[in-house]
């Protein structure tokens, strides 16, 4: 269990970024968190990763409090940040360095099999294209069998049909060992195909403006008509989350009860 | 160094040679290096003949096949590898006193910012003085022997090295440091694995310039009294009044220049291959 309470950030220079964000999330559970630009998704995701310090509030997995890097939760930036002086073996491999060698190379082995790159194991980062290096740096990243998996925008960088085909596999992956998985994107459709659960957040500051339960089973058509309605509501949720006129009312929740128009 | 840094635009063109059809691009790849040597070669031979022709006394220029039997000459009776020898020890020295001293210091700065804050500001105080200022005070302090011309060869490769260091450790990503602090990698295994192989490439940079500056200075340092050395043959070539055997030294100079910054270039290539460079493109066409 992932347990994200009050967590505040205000930056050295005064913007107050992320302000009373609270949420539970259990293992194995899929959370989206989406908002317009400013809304302090990353930095939460950053408080969660203990790479920046929230100012107040707490941050605990399974009880221990987090307030810097732990073994159980890895992380998934925007850009795949492999090491480029690395074969794509060796980066995958680059979180097991405690491991003994040939039960390394047997991970890096699995899990290069599993995203479907045997063949560039030898080959170096910048001969990759961008989908490939974001399954390394997926694989990289789910090798050392994290509890939690924090996705910071995984997917925007490349295009359309890239994107669809790594969400699937994102899917299909964390079907093997199902981690917790803390998505932050400005994708609606990436949202809901994806999450349990879709946190929509309003800017300045960042705070919990409504979350979204997404009950369908699956795999999931991005074409049905269930599916359309559940991007209509966060869309609905996205658009007055921006509109300042509102008053901040404490968050609301809704669950899926309108899928069944 | 300005000879390592034209190689780019070269290879570019071969890129687009290659993509005419085979025979003829071979052909053009061969003929490229032949084009270069056309001018040089061609300047010699023409002066080889018009000093052959009697037209010219070839006494202070001399014709290439003087040059090259002076090098002979001193070849033959040993004096040429005891010159080489003593010059190249010189820098040698030099060079690795003064890579040692700008790696530690360039480190320190690079890496600790309140080293950063202390040691830099004297530093690039100390490098805006041209480095022969201190050939009166070097003599003065460590006499006249090796010791001043290896500390003036080591002032000499010691900045560009220093900065080259400093520079590459600021500019490592921050985005990359973070993978590794993502693992969790303690301090130790943090500069082994992500700051040292980040910093390499401009480390390399900064050792060719530096070289380039150690022969630079050997010169200088030579120049102000040495019995052997190259620089010692500059110098009573002239005050003996033999151009060939000046003209013989500077060709020397400049092979071995060439050669030890090719050697740098040799030993740290395999360490560099994934390097996603514009020159390797060419190099693979």
């Amino acid at each position: 269990m992932l347990v994200l309470d009050r967590l505040g950030k205000i930056y050295p220079n005064g913007v107050n970024a992320l302000e009373r964000f609270s949420a539970d999330i259990r293992l194995g559970e899929i959370v989206a968190i989406i908002g317009g630009s400013g809304c302090g998704k990353s930095t939460l995701l950053r408080a969660i990763a203990g790479l920046d310090r929230a100012t107040s509030g707490t941050v605990t997995l399974d009880d221990i409090s987090i307030s810097a890097p732990h073994a159980k939760i890895g992380i998934i930036f925007q850009e795949p940040r492999l090491l480029p002086w690395l074969s794509v073996a060796d980066n995958i491999g680059f979180g097991l360095s405690e491991l003994p060698a040939d039960l390394r190379r047997e991970k890096v082995a699995r899990a290069l099999a599993r995203v479907g790159l045997v063949d560039k194991a030898n080959a170096w980062p910048r001969e990759l294209s961008g989908g490939q290096a974001q399954r390394v740096a997926i694989a990289r990243a789910l090798v050392p069998q994290p509890e939690v998996l924090l996705l910071d925008e995984p997917f925007s960088a490349l295009d359309a049909f890239t994107r669809r085909d790594l969400q699937d596999h994102l899917l299909d992956l964390w079907a093997d060992t199902r981690p917790t998985l803390v998505l932050v994107t400005h994708d609606v459709d990436e949202a809901v195909v994806l999450a349990d659960r879709v946190l929509v957040m309003r800017p300045r500051p960042g705070r919990l403006f409504e979350e979204i339960r997404v009950n369908l089973a699956r795999p999931r058509d991005r074409h049905s008509p269930l599916f359309d309605n559940f991007k209509r509501r966060v869309l609905t949720a996205l658009d007055r989350s921006l509109d300042r006129n509102l008053a901040d009312a404490d968050p609301k929740t809704t669950t899926g009860e309108a899928m069944w128009w | 160094m300005a000879m390592t840094v034209e190689l780019p635009a070269l290879e570019r063109t071969d890129v687009i040679v290659a993509a005419r059809p085979a025979p003829l691009s071979r052909l053009r790849r061969l003929a490229r290096p032949a084009l270069g040597l056309l001018l040089p070669v061609g300047l010699a031979l023409a002066w080889e003949i018009i000093v052959w022709l009697g037209l010219s006394s070839g006494r202070l220029v001399p014709p290439p096949t003087k040059i090259f039997a002076t090098l002979v000459g001193l070849a033959k009776s040993g004096e040429l590898s005891q010159h080489i020898l003593a010059t190249l020890s010189r820098v040698g020295a030099g060079f690795g006193l003064g890579v040692a001293a700008g790696t530690l210091l360039g480190a320190i700065s690079g890496y600790w910012s309140l080293a950063r804050r202390l040691l830099d500001p004297t530093v690039q105080a100390l490098r805006a003085i041209p480095s022969l200022a201190w050939v009166p005070l070097f003599i003065l302090w460590l006499g006249i022997f090796e010791t001043s011309k290896i500390v003036l060869i080591a002032a000499g490769v010691f900045f560009p090295v220093y900065l080259g260091v400093m520079g590459a450790i600021l500019s490592v990503d921050r985005k990359i440091v973070e993978v590794g602090r993502t693992f969790r990698l303690s301090g130790p295994a943090m500069i082994r694995r992500i700051l040292l192989p980040a910093v390499l490439p401009a480390y390399v940079v900064a050792l060719r310039v530096g070289l380039g500056l150690g022969w630079m200075f050997v010169v200088a340092a030579e120049l102000m009294g040495a019995s052997e050395g190259l620089g010692y043959l500059l110098l009573d070539g002239q005050q003996l009044g033999k151009p060939a055997q000046i003209l013989a030294a500077i060709v020397v100079f400049a092979i071995l220049g060439k050669t030890t910054d090719w050697l740098i270039e040799v030993a740290t290539a395999p360490l560099l291959r994934w390097q996603d460079a514009f020159g390797r493109q060419g190099g693979a066409a």
